[in-house]
This record gives C-alpha cells, sequence and structure tokens, in this order.
C-alpha cells in the first residue's frame, strides 16, 4: 500500500464514484476513498460520509481534493475532528487527484507531490 | 441568563421559524444561490428538534453541541458546516465560567468567521451576527432591529459564497443565510433568554 491515501469529496455521489474509477486505473495500490453527495444520497455534502471516507482511508497520510465549498468547509470540520494526518488541497479536483494519484502510486516525496499540485490550485 | 431549559426553547422556537418560512428562504436563495436554503434548513432543524427531544442534556453547552452536531449533520450544503461551527462555538463558550450572551453569542461568530472566512460586508450571515451582538451589548436587541439587520444585507454586493458569482447582480437582493440567522434571533427574543 502506498504511503500517501486520497480522499475525494463531491457534492455529487457519481461524480465522487466516477473520479475515485478514474484514478484506480493508474493508481492500484494508493488508497482511495471517497464521499458523494447528502447522508439520502441527494446534490450536498454530509458530514457522515466525509467521516467514514476519512477513517476509511488506509493510508499513513491523505490528500484531500473536493468541488465546491460547502465540500470543503465539512471536510475542515471532520480534519479538525480526525487525528489523521490529512492535507487539504484546494485544486482543480480531477486533475488535482489525478496528478497525486499517479505520484502517490509511485511513492514520491509529498514535498514533490504538493510543488505538483501547487501548479493546479484553483480556488 | 441561559439554562438549559430556555436554550433549549430558543432553538424550538427558532426550528418553528424556520419551518414556517422554509419557502420565504428558498426564494430568497434562487435569486442569487441555489434555491435550497428553505429545504436544507429544515432539513437540519428537524434533526436537531429530534435530537433535543431525546437528549436529557443537563447543561447548556450539551444542548448547543447537540444542535450543533445535528445542523452540521443534516443540512447538506453550505449552511451545515456554518451553524454548526457557530453553535459549537457556543457550546465551548458555555462550559466557561461566567458567560454573557453577548461573549456567547462572540464565540458564535468566530465560528462562522473561522469556518468561512468571511469578514464584514461581504454579503453573508456575518452581516447579521455583527450587529445583533453590539444591539446584545447594548441592550438594544429587538425584533425591529434584527429585521432591520437583514434588510441591511439587501444593498451589499456578495463577494462570498455562491451569491459572489453573480457579482453585481448580487445587490438588491437579502442574504439567504442573514435571514435565517435573523430567526435565530428573532426565536431568542420570543424564549424569553433577553427581553426586546
Amino acid at each position: 500500500m502506498a504511503k500517501h491515501g486520497i480522499v475525494l469529496v463531491s457534492h455529487v455521489p457519481e461524480i465522487a464514484e466516477g473520479l475515485t474509477a478514474l484514478l484506480k486505473e493508474i493508481a492500484k495500490d494508493v488508497s482511495i476513498t471517497f464521499a458523494g453527495g447528502t447522508d439520502e444520497g441527494e446534490i450536498g455534502s454530509s458530514f457522515d460520509k466525509i467521516s467514514e471516507a476519512v477513517a476509511n482511508n488506509e493510508a499513513d497520510e491523505i490528500l484531500a481534493f473536493y468541488d465546491l465549498g460547502s465540500a470543503k468547509m465539512t471536510l475542515d470540520m471532520v480534519m479538525e475532528l480526525s487525528d489523521k494526518k490529512i492535507h487539504l488541497l484546494d485544486a482543480a479536483m480531477v486533475e488535482g487527484a489525478y496528478t497525486a494519484a499517479t505520484l502517490a502510486q509511485g511513492n514520491t516525496s509529498l514535498e514533490d507531490i504538493l510543488n505538483q499540485i501547487e501548479l493546479l490550485i484553483v480556488k | 441568563m441561559l439554562t438549559v431549559e430556555n436554550t433549549k426553547q430558543w432553538l424550538f422556537t427558532f426550528a418553528d421559524k424556520i419551518k414556517e418560512n422554509a419557502s420565504y428562504l428558498s426564494e430568497l436563495d434562487q435569486e442569487i444561490g441555489d434555491g435550497d436554503h428553505g429545504s436544507n434548513m429544515v432539513r437540519g432543524v428537524e434533526a436537531m428538534e429530534e435530537k433535543l427531544n431525546e437528549s436529557d442534556s443537563s447543561d447548556v453547552s450539551e444542548v448547543f453541541k447537540t444542535a450543533a452536531m445535528s445542523l452540521l449533520s443534516k443540512i447538506g450544503g453550505a449552511s451545515g458546516p456554518l451553524y454548526g461551527s457557530a453553535l459549537i462555538g457556543m457550546a465551548k463558550s458555555a462550559g466557561e465560567d461566567d458567560q454573557d450572551l453577548a461573549t456567547l453569542l462572540q464565540a458564535g461568530l468566530e465560528g462562522i468567521q473561522k469556518r468561512g472566512q468571511a469578514e464584514q460586508g461581504e454579503k453573508t450571515l456575518v452581516d447579521l451576527w455583527i450587529p445583533v451582538i453590539e444591539a446584545v451589548q447594548n441592550n438594544t436587541l429587538t425584533k425591529e432591529s434584527v429585521q432591520k439587520a437583514v434588510e441591511q444585507t439587501k444593498p451589499l454586493k456578495a463577494t462570498k459564497g455562491r451569491a459572489s458569482y453573480y457579482g453585481e447582480r448580487s445587490i438588491g437582493h437579502i442574504d439567504p443565510g442573514a435571514a435565517s440567522s435573523g430567526y435565530l434571533f428573532e426565536a431568542l427574543l420570543e424564549s424569553g433568554v433577553v427581553n426586546g
């Protein structure tokens, strides 16, 4: 299992699930967990789903990507209450997560991963 | 002075007001957002009512914490973490000694600002909380002063939150988050925690 894991948070269940499928193609050894939509599976953010995605991630250190502001704020609150080491990245979600997954699969150092992601920060 | 009873009464009154005005809140949100503020808030306050009815909290801090977790978990939009952070801030403040209401609300405001990074004048619920806290400090909080503060978000141009995408077009609309917070403070007056 790669050292760095990825957590994806989207307002839409299908986006989180679809992006996970894309990343798994290129990062088979990276722990990738996701949270999409509200508890009812509608569009929005769920504190419980995000908490679960963080708790179920098998990596020691997590890179987290999100789509829109309220997913970020909810993720923020989960991070405050979690003991895990999580880096919340304001990158373009698909490109950022894809870059991170590629590099994590190659066991690239955190510093190098973050340097690459830096180029994709959009929010 | 906050007690377990009047704090619960405050939050239950808030829930009633949100439910009564849900379609109005969604209408406001349709103008400069995605139109779901009313239904999101209703989902949150209904979960809050249920949890508050189940719990046998023995202190005010616990009551706020229970409310915070319900709103955080169930609202589903940006208001979830914002109201959740406000109430967590208030829960922490209520757990300390010698707290007055203005200090408690100030801790709530700090929770909101920490989460949403909004300053005064950006057309968010911060623009309601700031004048309300001032009024509490000066013993001038009334239903009219709350409603006036809600109205005062109308001429502001949004620079935070989804409404900011509209730029100049956000001017002339009441901020939905300020409106829902307005009900929180009207409920505060009605529950007898402060006398307006």
